[in-house]
């Protein structure tokens, strides 16, 4: 203790000699320095007062609680953390294409885009569809379209994620078809479902129903999952796309965890037993570009979840205190001018995430603010895991950036304003009620109009946007959607309904309807009958509108 | 410089177009505005205009979007003036009332004009009057002018209607306090949304007893309606209240006496407006603001000696021009 | 420096601008930003959400009496929603009003998009700057 107290006075000391007669010589290049979520940098981080204690109380070992360093004992040394782009364009088949070409390139699970009528429930032939067919993600209209999405792909070694959210239900009960057909059964499907419905009423826009009745359905598919699917994630709560959508990291870390406190309360109030589904609940976070306040955050977060699974819920087996979580690099921070320079923002991003411990990491390719990832782009975001995984050493060691003074100084800065949200959140009565008060939106929204500010008055530097400038060519193999992928899809869908029973269809749609009107009955069996059937996307949704009504948007600006 | 005729025509034939030209034609201030409104205003009178007015948070955009669909579903036009304040600091606004109505959008028996208060306190009074005018001989049915009840200036404007449906929610704790003391009197029709809130009939009691408090009878004047615009309930029953109320006011000559007070205010706006643009036109007074105000700050002179010295005096001399 | 229209001197308040996004894209920090930048510029911008089909954003620039209207994209709809866009305004009387458009477009489009009516296109990093010259420029020469 004594120790540290020398060095606080030799710090002091330090500073009023060299560094006051430095800076009268060489000022510093800014008058203050910031993160780049605004959080104040200091000149230099000294070991706390009470480190021995402060360690063992919250930062503690790999695998034990808080989980600060991490949720394996072993963490890469065991396994390296899963490499998996996330894809899809156009029609089933180029998209089964692309994922045949990324599993061969050493992917080791996939990751699957929608385009944007299958996020939000319309098939391919609703007026509102019309233009974005295939365009941000694989179209999918039926269970025929899914069959040939995995053609050839082994589902009982492939693991997937699911970018769905207000159909993650449909597109879920298609998997365990295809898998079915597969010969592989429900309780050996490996992967994810992304199912964060609050997020996209603030960050993300691709909701159909309510608030209520769609955390029904996500209740349905804990519950379904609990029991028959037990090595399925039910759940990726994100702050991927809070953080793009202007938060700052605190925000990010902030909103993502109130997100998933909602979550587990709603399962917990139609009596599931929180160490049921607990274990299953995953995350997915942003990595953006000021590296050490990123690694600092994803050790916060673990942090902060096992404190409140634990403290707050009662969650008994340490499988529900472990806040697991797949990376993304983030997409906003990729610009248009001088595309190589993604490389290396992206190569930094991914660092913070294995630095930070994540378990899964999609890296976004070069060409990103122009266009879906052409293929020598993506390859190229697929190396930058590998060499990061094989070349540069910082997987061989657990958390190695622990005990920086900065870092450890950060992470429990971040904690503590992470907690005045969460109280605040908490005071308004939650999640869904600071949501329809349009409190999260609106500190999303500042935080980015405050960000856009500085970087239009040069205080945030943007290398290539707002400083060092360059004209440089664009590339010439941007990545195009065949633009005859709806007219194909249209068809497709036609011979769908002709060839189905459609009789089978209709009562099956009837019983979803009565289904769905009764409060206490799972869907998903329902679901599932009408995907065998060949039941199309928005004919389901439709049926789920009918009852449920569509959510309007709470704008706040 | 506009076609006033062709304008004109294309209102009375209910041309979107048209409507849409003469209001911005009207809000500008444009040098035709007096003649365009000349030959509308024989037009207009129809029309049953209700002002919707209430605190930010209220869900009067909503109720708004219900109350439209419901009188749709009857066959009726609707329009709606949707007014907010623009911002001091740079005279710009966003306007997104309509997000909440937009369902609407692309039905041709539905206006909706979003317009921003501008900075001055008259005019937009005088703009959504003129406006409601002119949506008024483009043949809607009903025509809602809603603005937010925060200050006196917005919660004003919803007065220039036949009929002001306050909308309130529960919880709002002091706001109700600060609301009795004037803002409350200007209700009709009192709407407590959000109805499934906790305080909700509390909120009933309360309005209730302010207004028989005002009235000095225990038979309450004025409706209050019980309602959720978003789960869609009471609705019908609002609306029957709605219209029961202006027949009332039709047979027993409110309706009348009310219109009559919108046009002695609509004429003080106007011709406080004419006077000063005339007093303008004559003594430059923008002009000589500077060197007036210099002289004042100089100890030189009072400023009711310099308006009495340089205006009034001046005025008693001769016939003002015309 | 106020833009000049024919006669008048068109103060930048009386210049409204509706910010659109067509289509099922719901990724509006873009949008949002644009309409609050504008307005801090002293524009009056008419917001109407996400998720706005064509029908009603020309029938909202039409009965709002807007001189622009910005479109927001980043769902890769571009070349099919923006020009229809353009198509219906004509339609629908509303020929003289300038489209502009944001959001995640290649240039070779941006070239497509303007041949199509799209006056000009601002891509992620453009500043705000560049967008309100862009207007007062259009409105001088309206």
């Amino acid at each position: 203790m004594s120790e540290s107290k020398g060095i606080r006075e030799q710090g002091k000391h330090w500073e009023e000699a060299l560094v006051r007669k430095t800076l009268e010589k060489f000022p510093e290049r800014q008058e203050e320095f910031l993160t780049g979520s605004d959080l104040p940098v200091d000149r230099l981080y000294l070991p706390g007062d009470t480190w021995e204690d402060h360690y063992l109380e919250a930062i503690g070992f790999p695998g034990q609680y808080p989980f600060t360093r991490g949720v394996q004992p072993t963490m890469y040394r065991g396994r390296l953390w899963t490499m998996r782009q996330y894809a899809g364009f156009g029609s089933a088949e180029e998209s089964n294409k692309r994922y045949k070409y990324l599993l061969d390139h050493g992917q080791d699970g996939l990751s699957i885009a929608f385009d944007l009528p299958s996020q939000i429930g319309y098939d391919s032939d609703h007026p509102l569809s019309w233009g974005e067919v295939g365009k941000v993600g694989v179209a999918i209209d039926t269970l025929k379209d899914f069959e040939i999405l995995f053609d050839g792909i082994p589902l009982d070694t492939i693991s997937t994620s699911v970018t769905a959210n207000a159909t993650a239900a449909i597109l879920l009960c298609m998997y365990i078809c295809v898998a079915d057909k597969q010969g592989v059964p429900q309780d050996k499907l490996k992967g994810t479902l992304q199912n964060d419905i609050l997020k996209e009423y603030v960050a993300r826009g691709t909701y159909i129903f309510p608030p209520a009745p769609s955390m029904r359905l996500i209740n349905n598919i804990f519950q379904y999952c609990s029991r028959h699917m037990p090595l399925w994630n039910t759940i990726s709560i994100s702050g991927y796309h809070i953080r793009e959508a202007g938060s700052t990291a605190v925000q990010e870390v902030a909103f993502t965890i109130a997100d998933g406190i909602e979550y587990v309360k709603n399962a917990l109030s139609v009596g599931l037993d929180v160490d049921a589904f607990a274990g299953r609940l995953s995350f997915f976070f942003n990595a953006h570009n000021d590296l050490l306040e990123e690694v600092a955050k994803f050790r916060s977060a673990r942090r902060i979840w096992a404190q409140i699974m634990r403290e707050k819920f009662g969650a008994k087996k340490e499988k529900s205190q472990k806040l697991r979580f797949h990376t993304q690099t983030g997409g906003s921070t990729l610009t248009a001018q001088q595309p190589d320079n993604n490389i290396i923002r992206v190569t930094i991003q991914a660092l913070a995430a294995v630095l930070g411990g994540t378990q899964s990491l999609h890296t976004n390719s070069r060409d990103e603010a122009l266009a879906l990832p052409s293929e020598d782009a993506v390859r190229t975001a697929l190396r930058t895991q590998q060499i990061i995984a094989h070349e540069s050493g910082v997987a061989n060691t657990i958390d190695p950036l622990a005990g920086s003074y900065y870092l450890e100084a950060l992470t429990d800065e971040i904690t503590r304003e992470v907690y005045v949200y969460l109280d605040k959140i908490e005071k308004m009565g939650g999640m869904v009620k600071a949501i329809e008060k349009g409190y999260i939106q609106k500190e999303i929204q500042d935080s980015a109009y405050r960000y856009q500010k500085e970087v239009e008055a040069g205080e945030k530097v943007v290398v290539g946007v707002n400083s060092y400038k360059t004209e440089t060519g664009l590339p010439s193999d941007l990545l195009k959607v065949d633009p005859r992928v709806q007219e194909l899809q249209l068809k497709k869908l036609a011979e769908v309904k002709k060839n189905r029973d459609n009789s089978k269809v209709a009562s099956v749609l009837g019983k979803l309807k009565n289904a769905a009107e009764d409060e206490n009955a799972n869907l998903i069996p329902v679901i599932l009958e009408g995907v065998k059937e060949y039941a199309a996307m928005g004919e389901i949704c439709d049926v789920l509108r009918g009852v449920f009504g569509e959510y309007k948007e709470a704008v706040v600006l | 410089m506009a076609d006033v005729v062709s304008l004109v025509q294309g209102v009375l034939g209910g041309n979107i177009r048209s409507i849409a030209k003469s209001i911005s034609l009207v809000e500008n201030d444009l040098p035709e505005k007096e003649e365009l409104l000349k030959k509308i205003y024989p037009h207009a009178g129809k029309a049953v205009i209700f002002g919707i007015t209430g605190p930010p948070g209220s869900g009067k955009s909503t109720l708004l979007d219900r109350l439209i669909k419901t009188n749709r579903g009857r066959g009726k036009k609707v329009a709606v003036a949707a007014v907010d304040p623009s911002s001091p600091f740079s005279l710009g606004a966003i306007l997104g009332d309509r997000i909440r109505m937009q369902s609407h959008a692309a039905d041709p028996g539905v206006y909706i004009r979003s317009m921003a208060s501008r900075g001055h306190l008259g005019g937009v009074a005088s703009a959504t009057i003129d406006t409601v005018k002119i949506l008024d001989a483009a043949g809607f049915d009903y025509i809602f002018i809603e603005t937010i009840g925060v200050g006196q200036a917005e919660v004003e404007v919803a007065t220039l209607s036949d009929v002001v449906l306050l909308v309130l929610i529960p919880g709002m704790g002091d706001e109700i306090q600060a609301m009795k003391a004037g803002v409350m009197e200007i209700g009709d029709i009192y709407v407590i949304n959000k109805k499934d809130l906790d305080g909700a009939d509390r909120l009933k009691a309360e309005i209730e007893y302010i207004l028989n408090l005002a009235n000095g009878n225990s038979c309450p004047l004025h409706p209050v309606k019980m309602v959720s615009a978003e789960k869609n309930e009471g609705i019908d029953e609002l609306v029957s209240t709605m219209d029961e109320y202006v027949d009332h006011m039709k047979s027993n000559g409110a309706l009348m006496e009310r219109r009559k007070e919108n046009i002695k205010k609509e004429l003080q706006t106007l011709i406080s407006s004419k006077v000063r643009h005339l007093l303008e036109n004559r003594f430059s007074i923008s002009e000589c603001l500077e060197c007036w105000a210099e002289d004042i700050f100089n100890g030189e002179i009072d400023p009711y000696s310099m308006i009495q010295e340089n205006i009034t005096s001046k005025l008693a001399e001769k016939e003002l021009p015309s | 420096m106020l833009p000049v229209r024919g006669d008048t001197i068109m103060e930048r308040n009386k210049i409204r601008i509706l910010i659109a996004k067509p289509g099922l894209d719901g990724h509006d920090r873009g949008a949002k930003y644009i309409a609050r930048a504008l307005r801090d510029e002293g524009f009056e911008v008419i917001y109407t959400g996400i998720r706005q089909s064509i029908e009603a954003i020309v029938s909202t620039a039409v009965q709002e009496d807007v001189q622009f209207v910005g479109l927001s994209l980043l769902s890769g709809a571009h070349l099919e929603l923006f020009p229809r866009v353009v198509e219906m305004l004509l339609e629908k009387g509303g020929g003289d009003i300038i489209v502009f458009g944001g959001g995640i477009i290649p240039a070779e489009d941006t070239a497509v998009l303007k041949e199509k009516g799209v006056q000009a296109v601002f891509t992620p990093g453009t500043t705000i700057s560049e967008v309100t010259s862009f207007i007062e420029e259009a409105t001088a020469h309206g």
